[in-house]
């Protein structure tokens, strides 16, 4: 007995000084553990270099392995497709890739690549094109001249757009196969407008009519160097990696002067209820939503810890409510989106059995209105919100290639490029009176369009108690013949 | 193959002189496994600890070794079902009253089975039932009000825990997520407590969560209702023949008394690894895991599966009428991935499927244009017990299955009958290298590789032994190994037939 009283005493004492306990004490609880101060850790930040044709280019040295990734960058999205040619962009991009460059046509760049477990690949979608470069460090310097062949001269063979047309069809043909990618298509369409470009999809028309020179002239309007921005992460020294930069990109001229193309549009939502048909499946797909913010927008912090509250944790409010405490749903969230450069799509989204459809879009719209009115964010919310950010920031710059993908991003959407430390700081600022007063402002309920992928064989309760109900037509139209 | 070669500017050839200049910095895999340590807690539980410069943050994944090829019919899915309840808390976490609770667990599981027994029972009595049933979720109710929802989750977010997840396949159930590296501690409590003493508390609403998992992916997907035929039809008597997500009437019979049985069998300390990736020291790791997961008492090893899957004789063949578009699958029976034929497997398998460069890409897909993808798994849907090597191709608009059964079947004859090039066998050396140096890149997937190996070989090591026995294969090996596995008998075909969607994309006479 007379031991025990000067052990707690210490271990009293050590938590008293918020020190963390003795490394004999065994916690009971989880509330008992003290912890370190996380070590000091400064954020790589990426050499920044504009090469004289304009060209931005971002390095960061990673030694652990010895890989070498580059990404470039190029805003040629799809939502600059000519409304007859949706789909160019992302043809363009997997020709690009396939046709290889006119040194190297794609057959041989395939065997190239293989033969050194090099990759490459390009896609696009609607903002911006992609390229990859992955290479052992021993293959990097010839990998970086046969990449930058390929994003400068690409072939753009007519038998490889036939390979990716061909693809591109036999995936069209699938679009109703699967529900989630239903919900999502046809909810984009709510949002933005059916002809929105950023909800519009390619049809067997509009692939069909995608020729070779539609290819060439798409690479020759967006491919620039003072149009493009490149990031290097691995097994380099910068200023070797420099130098072969400007042997294969150096000599690449500006492109013309003027601002680039713009997508336009406006906003044309749909509030209602929707109900898109879909016999073959035991659940339904729900989504409530309407357009969302930027990332710029002054509500983006407070946003980051409402979307938190409502589905951050499992203890968050959806996740709790319909999947924790009423076994609803396997997939639940909710959120205001935001994107870089265009309001993102807010959303609420449930997967739930076909006879709990009605109760699990009675509890979302619930969760959303009492957000807004009856119980808003608490202190104790907004506090464990906010905690968990802080607490889990490093996870934003935990790898080099985090750090590059995120830089990338900033310096294509124009972004400041200490924008993660700007978010740190307008986390730690916002207020719980700032939470609330974002939910007021950026969720509206009674202009929510509420969509429905399933059937309507055993359902709990009638769609038409949410609203008029309308009928997604997914028919597929008839597919062009076969050459 | 074709050195490629670009104008050679003199800016360029400085910059390669430069570069030849520079040592070699990238590290090399050996380094790995000196910084890797490995410790075993008296209990038999088997820990790794790679040190890893970077981030102060860490990784981890506890593999235990028990997945749904230890379910028989009655508790199939129970093995997945037990991953969800291992984030529900335990007696110190999750509840306001420990003592109440418990009563009222045992509670709601005596309901169960009294409503149970009766439903199953040979002439169940509708008004009893009912009042039955009335109870069973009296007592829910009851029990619900003890409960401080999601509270393991809670405590691990709210100190910075993320990509919190598990997941449950045919040979193992996997736990992981990453922390900052100051929150070590916090990691051994939560970790060792979940295992020492679970509480199976809200069981049955998550017996409906997992019923919602079912419905997604297995039930309405046109590809989940495909392979679930599929795995039931390639194996006569081994469990791989069941679904992971379990039959339908055991998800809505299985109790939590099965759970805790099931638990207590396969969750032995020596039937768990847990590795560890991240900045941090080994040297500091061990006294916290002897610490917490020492708590935790040795248990007997759980019994071997005895059930071996005999030879096939006959060709199976699934035929699956189906409102999706139409899928092919094949399946050959192979041994279990300790086999020392397997990286003739993963040769064939790359050779087959791997890329553009690849064999039936070539064919179906870039040359004869009658399908939009292939591929291929050198192990389905597990690698510890005999296994089956799977071709799947997913068929060009209005090519029906059998076209792209017979592309397949001419590149399969073809590997049999000639010896695959040399620059084949060296594109897949070449691949297979650089693709494991991009997987280990991320701490959770090298903590979830080193588990594997140590799981299967009892030797971490074997991880990094696989590239050496990859770049052994010769092209003698995989015709060997190609014309012992793709026999008829050995096969089992399964296909999405939609008569409507072939029929329509026929080709019109019409010119466009």
């Amino acid at each position: 007995m007379s031991l025990a009283r000067p052990a707690r005493f210490l271990i009293l004492l050590s938590c008293a000084l918020g020190l963390p306990a003795a490394a004999s004490a065994q916690a009971v609880h989880a509330d008992d553990l003290r912890y370190p101060p996380l070590p000091k850790f400064e954020i790589p930040r990426p050499e920044r270099v504009v090469l004289d044709n304009g060209l931005v280019v971002m390095l960061l040295e990673d030694h652990e392995l010895p890989l070498v990734e580059v990404t470039a960058v190029i805003r040629a999205g799809g939502r600059l497709d000519p409304a007859d040619k949706i789909g160019l962009a992302k043809l363009g991009a997997q020709v690009l890739r396939n046709g290889g460059s006119e040194t190297l046509p794609g057959d041989q760049l395939d065997d190239w690549l293989d033969g050194r477990g090099a990759v490459i690949e390009a896609n696009a979608d609607g903002d911006v094109a992609r390229a990859v470069l992955s290479s052992l460090t021993r293959d990097f310097p010839d990998s970086l001249r046969v990449f930058a062949d390929v994003l400068r001269r690409p072939a753009f063979d007519a038998g490889k757009l036939e390979v990716a047309r061909n693809q591109a069809i036999g995936f069209l043909s699938r679009q109703n196969d699967e529900s989630e990618e239903v919900l999502f298509r046809e909810f984009r369409k709510l949002v933005y407008g059916a002809d929105s470009p950023y909800a519009r999809t390619e049809t067997y028309a509009t692939l069909g009519a995608i020729r070779r020179d539609d290819l060439v002239a798409w690479h020759r309007q967006a491919f620039h160097p003072d149009r493009m921005v490149l990031g290097l992460v691995g097994d380099f020294r910068t200023g070797d990696a420099l130098a072969l930069l400007r042997a294969a990109f150096g000599d690449w001229p500006r492109g013309p002067q003027g601002a680039l193309p713009e997508a336009t549009w406006k906003q044309q939502a749909s509030p209602g209820v929707y109900w898109a048909e879909k016999k073959d499946v035991t659940q339904s797909n729900i989504v409530l939503g309407h357009l969302g913010v930027r990332k710029d927008d002054p509500d983006y912090y407070a946003l980051e810890i409402l979307n938190n509250v409502l589905s951050g944790a499992f203890s968050s409010r959806l996740i709790s409510h319909l999947r924790s405490q009423k076994g609803l749903a396997y997939t639940v969230f909710g959120q205001v989106g935001s994107d870089w450069d265009h309001p993102g799509m807010t959303l609420l989204f449930v997967a739930t059995k076909t006879q709990t459809t009605g109760a699990a879009i009675q509890a979302l719209l619930d969760d959303a209105r009492a957000v807004q009115t009856t119980q808003p964010p608490t202190e104790e919310e907004v506090a464990k919100a906010r905690q968990s950010l802080l607490n889990s920031f490093i996870f934003n710059a935990d790898t080099p290639r985090r750090v590059m993908s995120q830089q990338l991003s900033l310096e294509v959407y124009g972004y400041p490029l200490d924008w993660l430390s700007r978010y740190r700081a307008g986390l730690e600022a916002v207020t719980p009176a700032q939470v609330r007063e974002a939910a007021v402002r950026h969720l509206h309920p009674d202009d929510f369009s509420i969509l429905v992928v399933g059937t309507s064989e055993g359902r709990d309760r009638p769609l038409t108690d949410f609203g008029k109900v309308t009928m997604v037509d997914m028919t597929m139209p008839a597919r062009p013949a076969r050459k | 193959m074709d050195r490629h070669r670009v104008s050679g500017s003199a800016i360029g050839l400085i910059g390669l002189m430069l570069w030849l200049a520079t040592p070699a910095a990238g590290q090399d895999l050996a380094s790995f496994e000196r910084r890797t340590t490995e410790h075993k807690v008296a209990n038999g539980w088997t820990f790794l600890i790679v040190e890893r410069p970077g981030a102060p943050v860490f990784s981890f994944c506890t593999l235990a070794d028990v997945g749904s090829a230890q379910e028989v019919t009655g508790i199939t899915g129970l093995a997945h079902m037990f991953e969800h309840m291992a984030f529900k808390g335990t007696p110190n976490l999750g509840t306001r009253d420990w003592p109440g609770e418990q009563k009222a667990l045992a509670a709601v599981e005596a309901a169960y089975q009294a409503w149970q027994s009766e439903r199953m029972g040979k002439h169940p009595d509708p008004r009893k039932l009912e009042s039955l049933l009335a109870d069973f979720k009296a007592k829910q109710k009851e029990a619900a009000g003890f409960v401080v929802h999601d509270a393991f989750d809670d405590v691990l977010t709210r100190e910075g825990g993320v990509g919190m997840n598990a997941s449950t396949g045919a040979d193992d159930t996997n736990f992981f997520y990453s922390l900052p590296s100051n929150k070590l501690e916090l990691f051994a409590y939560l970790e060792s407590e979940r295992f020492f003493h679970p509480v199976f508390r809200e069981f049955y609403e998550e017996r409906d969560v997992v019923q919602e998992e079912r419905r997604m992916s297995t039930e309405s997907s046109g590809f989940g209702r495909l392979v679930e035929q599929f795995t039931i039809a390639s194996f006569a008597a081994h469990p791989y023949q069941h679904p992971g997500i379990g039959y339908v009437s055991d998800l809505q019979s299985f109790t939590t008394t099965d759970a805790e049985a099931f638990f207590k069998t396969y969750y032995a300390p020596s039937n768990l690894v847990t590795v560890i990736v991240g900045n941090v020291h080994a040297a500091e790791v061990i006294p916290l895991l002897d610490k917490y997961f020492g708590r935790i008492p040795a248990r007997p090893a759980p019994p071997p599966l005895r059930t071996v899957e005999p030879p096939q004789v006959a060709e199976k063949i699934v035929v699956l009428e189906d409102p999706a578009q139409p899928l092919y699958l094949e399946a050959y029976h192979k041994p279990a991935n300790t086999d020392p034929d397997q990286p003739v497997y993963d040769a064939i398998d790359d050779i087959l499927t791997g890329g553009r460069t690849s064999r039936l890409y070539r064919s179906l897909v870039r040359d004869k244009k009658i399908a939009v993808q292939t591929s291929s798994f050198s192990n389905f849907p597990g690698i510890k017990y005999p296994n089956l090597f799977a071709v799947f191709a997913v068929p060009a608009f209005g090519v029906p299955d059998e076209k792209v059964q017979a592309a397949i079947r001419d590149e399969i004859e073809r590997m049999k009958r000639e010896d695959v090039t040399a620059e084949e066998l060296a594109r897949f050396k070449a691949r297979a290298r650089a693709r494991f140096l991009r997987l280990v890149r991320t701490n959770v997937v090298l903590a979830q590789r080193l588990a594997d190996a140590q799981r299967l070989y009892g030797d971490w090591r074997e991880m990094f032994r696989r590239l050496d026995r990859l770049d052994q294969v010769t092209p003698a090996d995989i015709r060997r190994v190609a014309n012992q596995m793709f026999q008829p008998a050995n096969r089992t075909v399964a296909m999405i037939v939609n008569q409507a969607a072939t029929a329509s994309a026929k080709p019109s006479e019409k010119k466009p």
